[in-house]
């Protein structure tokens, strides 16, 4: 009894209704939403930002941030273009992207842990610098002959169902992420140097060597989502994925994680992917753009750290009228 | 007894001094820096193309750097206080459709008018801003990141795919970015004017060097009683209302707007104005800094032009500037630091 109180009054709640808030909104706008062919539409639509999430979940939790993903993504995918133009194989081609992604994530680590840097100046520069190399690789040229077999893993599904592939890859990476975060003593450790760094350090936490493994990741997971994202539009341009990362940072701290780092589950980070998912996908069906898509996700992301804030405030502010009250000081 | 005192304070007064005059010899070194950069460039590319050295060229450097010089004044007041705007591009492309669609609408508004929307809109929209950073408490990077994609949403909604070409507006309106004043464009006078303004209200005025304390260190600044909100907040509504003049003059400028004017203006203005020695940390940085950043950075474009190298290296070379100049700073930081506890053992 005790737990579910608790449940109901936690972010996971507040989630799962504007969860399903956003499912009516969906069917009421179109009869096609709930259809199983728009779901997992849905879902694959999702999959780079949620990849990325997943990585950045850790990152924000350990008290730093990425903004360079998208532009990570970008790079990526044009080198995978650039490579297959060139007559490199696909598979080496993805090897080498891999490899990019990591060196990226691996240049803002260093110059977050090494020059003490903060990670929002350092990424604020790579946002524009890997962009813009994204566009020196490939100017304003599109690479769109990649082989069948590759784009079908981009838009096919499991054989015989409506699962697609990027979904599989996705769900593989998250168990994983769930394990590390919340059952290993790597999990334990990025919430101890999100909490306090100066604590974490003084209790034998390698605080610097855990945060570049954490932009590795970083780098490396973009880097997965644009072999993904090529291989679902068969197309390598530089400006692919431009703004995902509103949308990434977006579901990361509505779906609960404190931004200055320290607290947030996975699974607050899953419910709200697919709010942010489900929520694009109605305005979607009922013709809104893009661009004005992004009024909603942007409002969200100010409210996932002004809402909180705001009850904070509003809570304290009755307990301070029932002290002055004289009332009972038990729930204090 | 008064000998002690004196002596006392003597010792008190000597570092403090030492470390004032060391703090502004390393902005001067910082901004001395950017000069001779700025030279190099002018000297290598000079020497290639002959061109890049007369006056009319010169004229179209300040030229393209003119409207972002003004966004990177209030850019720069934001961040001395320990934020940071990322919502400019947005503000400056939403006020500079509204105002040349409000020309397109009725050619015969007067000039005042549509300058006056303008600064009134970016001054709302800098309010939302201020409001959340300082009332909400939300950091500023999260809250301008979102109104940067919400401001941009609404003039999406506004223009709604419609574009305001050079016929629909009249030439009254062109000519404010044409007119010379005195044989020097008004939109080089304008930005020139903004920033001496701005600069010696920073420099003089008590409040502007709240500013600095409030981004040396917070909770000093807010302990002995300056009034930290209502300053950060003034920062954002000055922010914003630079942003709508300078989208106000963007319209005149290109003269074709669309919902996608300015869009990532704001890497540029955060490149100049971190560039420009303005430290990301706040507390320390001044408006001619600023202003040197953004010519540094126009030169290098116009020499990318000139040299005929792609102009697709230009976002790139902003990132890798904002890069240099964070790197630089945290070492000439470091060895101030080191050298000040130096001084004081000694």
């Amino acid at each position: 009894m005790k737990r579910l109180r608790t449940f109901l009054s936690s972010w996971e709640a507040l989630l799962v209704v504007l969860l399903l808030l956003a499912i009516v909104l969906g069917s009421s706008l179109s009869p096609y939403f709930l259809t199983g062919f728009n779901v997992s539409s849905l879902t694959r639509d999702l999959m780079e930002k949620a990849i990325m999430a997943l990585s950045m979940t850790l990152i924000i939790i350990a008290g730093e941030i990425d903004l360079s993903v998208a532009s990570t993504l970008g790079l990526a995918s044009v080198i995978l273009g650039a490579t297959w133009n060139a007559g490199v194989p696909l598979w080496l081609g993805m090897i080498i992207v891999l490899v990019v992604g990591a060196t990226a994530g691996a240049l803002n680590g260093l110059l977050v842990t090494r020059l003490g840097l903060p990670s929002l100046v350092v990424t604020l520069g790579t946002l524009a610098l890997y962009r813009g190399l994204a566009y020196v690789v490939l100017g304003d040229q599109a690479v769109s002959d990649f082989p069948a077999a590759f784009t079908t893993f981009g838009f096919g599904s499991v054989p015989g169902t409506l699962i697609p592939w990027p979904f599989v890859v996705f769900v593989l990476l998250a168990l994983v992420f769930m394990g590390v975060l919340h059952w290993s003593w790597i999990g334990r450790q990025i919430y101890a140097v999100g909490n306090n760094k100066e604590a974490a350090r003084f209790a034998g936490i390698r605080v610097a060597r855990l945060k570049l493994m954490l932009f590795v990741l970083s780098g490396l997971l973009a880097a997965l989502a644009g072999i993904i994202f090529t291989a679902r539009f068969s197309s390598a341009r530089p400006d692919n994925a431009l703004g995902f990362e509103l949308d990434v940072i977006t579901i990361v701290l509505l779906g609960g994680v404190n931004i200055f780092g320290g607290r947030g589950t996975l699974v607050g980070v899953i419910l709200s992917l697919f709010i942010i998912g489900a929520l694009r996908n109605a305005l979607g069906l009922a013709n809104v753009s893009g661009d004005i898509q992004n009024i909603v996700v942007g409002a969200l992301l100010v409210f996932s750290v002004l809402g909180p804030n705001v009850a904070q405030y509003i809570q304290a502010a009755l307990t301070r009228r029932r002290l002055a009250a004289g009332g009972s000081t038990k729930k204090v | 007894m008064t000998t002690t005192s004196k002596e006392l304070e003597e010792v008190r007064t000597t570092p403090r001094v030492s470390q004032g005059r060391l703090v502004g010899l390393v902005s001067r070194v910082r901004e001395l820096g950017l000069l001779i950069a700025l030279l190099l460039i002018v000297v290598i590319v000079s020497v290639q193309v002959p061109r890049f050295l007369t006056v009319s060229n010169i004229e179209q450097i300040l030229l393209s750097v003119a409207i972002l010089a003004i966004v990177a004044v209030g850019e720069t007041l934001v961040v001395l206080t320990r934020n940071v705007d990322l919502s400019v591009g947005a503000i400056v492309g939403f006020t500079a459709y509204v105002a040349a669609d409000l020309f397109k609408q009725q050619p015969g508004t007067n000039l005042l008018v549509a300058i006056l929307l303008g600064c009134v809109l970016g001054l709302v929209l800098g309010a939302i801003n201020g409001l959340i950073v300082t009332v909400g408490r939300v950091p500023a990077i999260i809250v301008t990141l979102g109104t940067l994609y919400v401001y941009r949403g609404v003039d999406f909604v506004v223009a709604g795919g419609n574009q305001v070409s050079a016929s629909d507006v009249p030439d009254s309106y062109l000519s404010l970015a044409t007119t010379q004043i005195a044989g020097i464009p008004a939109l080089i006078l304008f930005a020139a004017a903004i920033a001496l303004i701005f600069a010696y209200l920073l420099r003089s005025t008590r409040s502007g060097r709240q500013l600095y304390a409030i981004g040396s260190n917070p909770d000093a600044a807010r302990l002995v009683g300056i009034r930290s909100n209502l300053l950060v907040f003034g920062t954002f509504l000055l922010s914003g209302l630079l942003c709508g003049f300078a989208g106000v003059l963007w319209g005149a400028r290109f003269a074709t707007v669309d919902a996608t004017a300015a869009t990532g203006l704001e890497l540029q203005v955060i490149a100049a104005v971190v560039v420009g020695g303005v430290n990301i940390f706040g507390g320390s940085g001044t408006i001619l800094g600023a202003m040197l950043g953004a010519i540094v950075l126009g030169t290098i474009d116009d020499a990318l032009n000139l040299l005929k190298l792609s102009q697709f290296w230009l976002q790139a070379i902003d990132g890798a500037a904002i890069l240099v100049a964070v790197t630089l700073d945290a070492f000439i930081t470091r060895w101030l630091q080191r050298a000040l506890i130096a001084r004081r053992q000694r």
